[in-house]
């Protein structure tokens, strides 16, 4: 459970409100892929990861991206029972994807950076140190499951 | 892991622009450490933490003064870093994983403040001086 004020909560959904979801979800899985070259590793058949442009303007990353990022945004949504929230996907990711958890962690700060690139004025310190715990929740929750 | 010639060529490069500002910026990602990992505080027990604090305002200057330092000898950085070096290992025993928090919310304040250069491509060898710059504080840590 993420323990946020009803500041931090406003924050988050007043920022979040603002995010083009997929269009960030994308961006964020790009760059994790182009940043950590070895999360690739999960995405073999996605095509063509051999540069930076490729990885950044490849259909299936942007499609994957997208779909991770709504999920994150349903889990905003629920940030009183994220472990209840992600607990059938926590199980996917440890039993049929295999992924180790530490992959979520470099997501959730990559996405962070992310909403610093385009929201900077509105991602202030108070406003990142809640998302912060957004995303510590999030990946926790992801990785609850795991056995 | 370590920097290729590409990486410091884009580093050179990007560092013109980043470099002369980022001594103003720097403070902003030190108080944003200590908001968003307040464990890192723990090492800063007599600090003013208030935003605009002239502690962190030092602070945040002495380590852009250092990582223009890394860049400026970006081939010898063991070298040019070793004071710093000696002086994390003998006195300030920064346990080595909030050198990656740091990382990040230099990273976080540089896309909010420099968002055309924070390109995917820039921010790999951003990240990736970082972890040049950690190894060589930690280097003689045991």
């Amino acid at each position: 459970m993420v323990h946020l004020s009803n500041e931090e909560k406003a924050a988050v959904t007043s920022l979040w409100g603002k995010v083009n979801v997929e269009e960030t979800g994308g961006e964020a899985l790009g760059r994790l892929l182009v940043v950590y070259p070895w999360t690739q590793r999960f995405f073999e058949h996605f095509g063509d990861l051999s540069s930076p442009s490729a990885i950044m303007g490849n259909p299936k990353v942007k499609a994957h991206g997208a779909k991770v990022l709504a999920s994150f945004s349903e889990g905003l949504n629920h940030l009183d029972n994220l472990k209840g929230t992600f607990a059938k996907l926590s199980e996917l990711h440890c039993d049929k994807l295999h992924v180790d958890p530490e992959n979520f962690r470099l997501l959730g700060n990559v996405i962070v950076i992310v909403l610093a690139h385009h929201h900077g004025h509105d991602l202030t310190p108070t406003v990142q140190a809640a998302f912060q715990k957004v995303v510590a929740g999030v990946a926790h929750a992801l990785g609850h499951k795991y056995h | 892991m370590s920097l290729s010639n590409e990486d410091k060529a884009c580093l050179r490069s990007v560092w013109k622009e980043i470099g002369p500002s980022w001594p103003e910026h720097c403070p902003d990602a030190i108080y944003r450490m200590f908001l968003s990992f307040p464990s890192t505080k723990t090492y800063f027990p007599n600090f003013d933490i208030s935003p605009g604090s002239p502690q962190i305002q030092a602070h945040g200057r002495k380590v852009a003064d250092a990582l223009n330092k890394a860049v400026e000898h970006i081939d010898d950085m063991p070298a040019a870093l070793s004071d710093l070096s000696d002086k994390h290992s003998q006195e300030l025993r920064v346990d080595p994983v909030n050198f990656k928090l740091l990382k990040h919310t230099m990273l976080v304040t540089m896309a909010a403040n420099y968002p055309e250069i924070l390109t995917p491509e820039v921010l790999l060898s951003l990240d990736k001086l970082m972890e040049a710059v950690s190894r060589v504080l930690i280097s003689r840590y045991r």
